[in-house]
């Protein structure tokens, strides 16, 4: 195998689960990677016991991931927190399940990295963070209105904006699209998609030969 | 209206107070903080970066940098295109080393389907990311000299950088956005011709342009004096805040992905990492200085070891056939027409891979659903964590270590702002 290796899992799970206690929802090891669930309130002890606890020692925090999940229903956000151990050479992934209200305990008080991190959560996808002393948005505009990576915000967003000659500055205006966005979905009527093609008049028989394993049935 | 009147008298009364007490005598200045802008548009700024600085005199107070100038979504963008057709995005984040950026996402989309590469194009992939390093190092050393105040190694430099380009453009046809690394594999084999001659200005013109370059500037004493103990930082700081790479290194930590975590074939090469002692702007230049040399070493090596065999997977669900095969066989235009409509699908998983960046950590944080577009992507930006540094790197300093500062720490906006 080609991606980068770092040390084994072994045991990683046992120790997580000692240390963090009933902080931990379930642990699981997947595509070589252990995810750990982490109840939201309990979120800066489980981070810090990862931190601190001889034998788990993750000692970076490289990146807090917000994650979209619409189907999820009332909590339908994640924020997956990857840590990195340099002295034990292993990396983990820890997961908080959030909604668009409930907020979740700043990880500032551990690492000052996470400040902008937590400030892009939640300019992309409106997750809150308590604690975090300057929760400003960082990577849209300024004065810009809505979240634009959750799964609901249009991929061509609400305005647009140009230089006006009239009123000698960039003014914004609602988006106007010469022709609709379209969306080219491949997805192949025989295999994959699960709508029903307009025109099909093959769509409700039964299938015929079987087809060969497919790789969204393949659970790695 | 009663509140709004007290306010106001107290107002009066603390002015009144302030009058009386500090007043200036004859002779005294009076010096308050002042707010500067540096940037969006400067040429120091390495891209559209806004300093918000408070100065004490000259001296800077507070740094607030705002980013997100070049912020184009793209991480929305791809979760609406297929694997493939993401490839292309990956150049235009960090556009000084695309390879590298290209690097980690294919592994992450290898690492959820987990094909095997063949040995060849894991060569070539590590040949290429390492000319790109260097060709990333050529464009920042030269940027830093030249913020700091000298105009000739930067064009030197830049012909270095012009070189590597001209090797991208022979094997992969475009000079800066290459798109050459594909999941399963690389796009295009390169030619015997192509290998020889990258060996041959391994040997001769980089080390000899390089090494001239280097005599002016590792030693002298303006530019010391611009770089030796400015922006100072721990250990420990290096690490709580989440640095990576040659500003980890600069700081003392031995910590290289391609050493302890190795992908590809690096476990198969003989590299060093160096390491600074100080932590200052100058340890990261000679840093980055070392690190073009061990580049040479793994690009030597690469070529010294390089096998025969096919250069993408032979998975056909994955790579597309070779294009005299696709004449021939129906099958081989099936699988073509597939990949470059729906391309293929990616079992469902989320994976985080990072590798060496010339910037230092750059991961791709993936989340698949099973079909053939990602779920999200998150990619991790190096200058993230390091700029965000900035505020205490320049507590206490003066206004023109702002530039000195901000070239060491290597900043690229494309994939800052993503």
């Amino acid at each position: 195998m080609n991606y980068p290796k770092f040390s084994s899992n072994e045991g990683v799970i046992e120790k997580a689960k000692a240390a963090l206690g009933d902080a931990l929802i379930e642990a699981v090891e997947k595509v070589g990677e252990i995810q750990l669930h982490v109840r939201r309130e309990a979120t800066v002890d489980a981070l810090r016991a990862l931190r601190d606890t001889p034998g788990l020692e993750y000692q970076q925090l490289m990146e807090i991931a917000g994650v979209d999940y619409p189907d999820r229903g009332e909590e339908r956000f994640e924020a997956v927190y990857c840590l990195l151990s340099l002295t034990r050479n292993h990396r983990l992934h820890v997961h908080v399940r959030t909604d668009a209200v409930k907020a979740i305990p700043s990880a500032t008080v551990l690492w000052p990295v996470a400040g902008w991190l937590e400030r892009e959560v939640y300019d992309l996808f409106g997750v809150l963070f308590d604690g975090n002393p300057d929760l400003r948005r960082i990577l849209t505009d300024y004065g810009f209105r809505g979240h634009p990576l959750r799964k609901d915000f249009p991929m061509t967003g609400y305005v647009e904006l140009r230089y006006s000659e009239e009123a000698k500055r960039v003014v914004y205006e609602p988006v106007q699209l010469a022709q609709d966005f379209r969306s080219f979905d491949f997805l192949s009527p025989w295999e994959g998609a699960a709508y029903q093609l307009p025109g099909d008049e093959k769509a409700p028989q039964a299938p015929g030969a079987p087809t060969p394993a497919k790789a969204d049935e393949v659970k790695r | 209206m009663a509140d709004l009147h007290e306010i106001q008298d107290a107002k009066i009364a603390a002015d009144m107070l302030y009058e009386s007490d500090d007043k200036p005598t004859v002779g005294d200045v009076e010096i308050k903080n002042y707010t500067i802008n540096f940037g969006p548009q400067h040429p120091a700024a390495h891209g559209v970066l806004r300093l918000v600085m408070e100065l004490d005199g000259e001296i800077v107070e507070r740094v607030d940098p705002h980013v997100g100038l070049l912020h184009r979504g793209t991480e929305k963008l791809m979760e609406a295109r297929t694997y493939l057709q993401n490839v292309p995005y990956l150049d235009r984040l960090d556009y000084c080393s695309p390879l590298n950026m290209e690097h980690s996402y294919v592994l992450a989309v290898e690492k959820l389907l987990g094909i095997e590469v063949p040995l060849r194009a894991q060569y070539l992939r590590v040949l290429f990311a390492e000319l790109s390093r260097i060709s990333n190092h050529m464009m920042n050393l030269g940027s830093h000299i030249m913020d700091v105040g000298a105009m000739t190694p930067n064009l030197w430099l830049f012909e270095i950088r012009e070189d590597t380009y001209g090797f991208f453009e022979r094997a992969s046809g475009a000079r800066m956005h290459m798109a050459y690394f594909r999941p399963g594999g690389v796009h295009q084999d390169v030619p015997l011709k192509l290998l020889s001659d990258i060996g041959d200005w391994v040997d001769g013109r980089l080390d000899e342009l390089f090494t001239d370059t280097m005599s002016l500037i590792a030693d002298n004493r303006i530019f010391k004096q611009r770089n030796v103990d400015i922006g100072t930082v721990s250990r420990e700081d290096a690490i709580a805040w989440g640095f990576s790479g040659p500003m980890l290194r600069a700081a003392g930590v031995p910590w290289d992905i391609r050493k302890s975590q190795p992908y590809e074939v690096y476990d198969r090469m003989d590299f060093d990492i160096p390491v600074g002692t100080r932590g200052d702007c100058y340890d990261r230049f000679m840093v980055r200085v070392q690190e073009v040399r061990q580049s040479a070493r793994i690009i030597k090596q690469c070529l010294a070891q390089m096998p025969d065999g096919p250069i993408a997977s032979t998975d056909r669900k994955v790579a597309p056939p070779l294009r005299g095969e696709m004449k021939r066989s129906m099958e081989a235009l099936i699988h073509h027409f597939k990949l470059y409509t729906e391309g293929f699908h990616v079992p469902a998983g989320e994976v985080y891979v990072a590798t060496e960046s010339p910037k230092g950590e750059f991961g791709v944080y993936l989340v698949s659903d099973g079909t053939n577009k990602p779920y999200r992507v998150k990619l991790r930006p190096t200058a993230f964590s390091h700029l965000q540094a900035m505020d205490f790197m320049m507590k206490g300093h003066m206004l023109a270590d702002t530039t000195a500062i901000l070239s060491a720490i290597d900043v690229v906006f494309g994939e800052c702002d993503r």
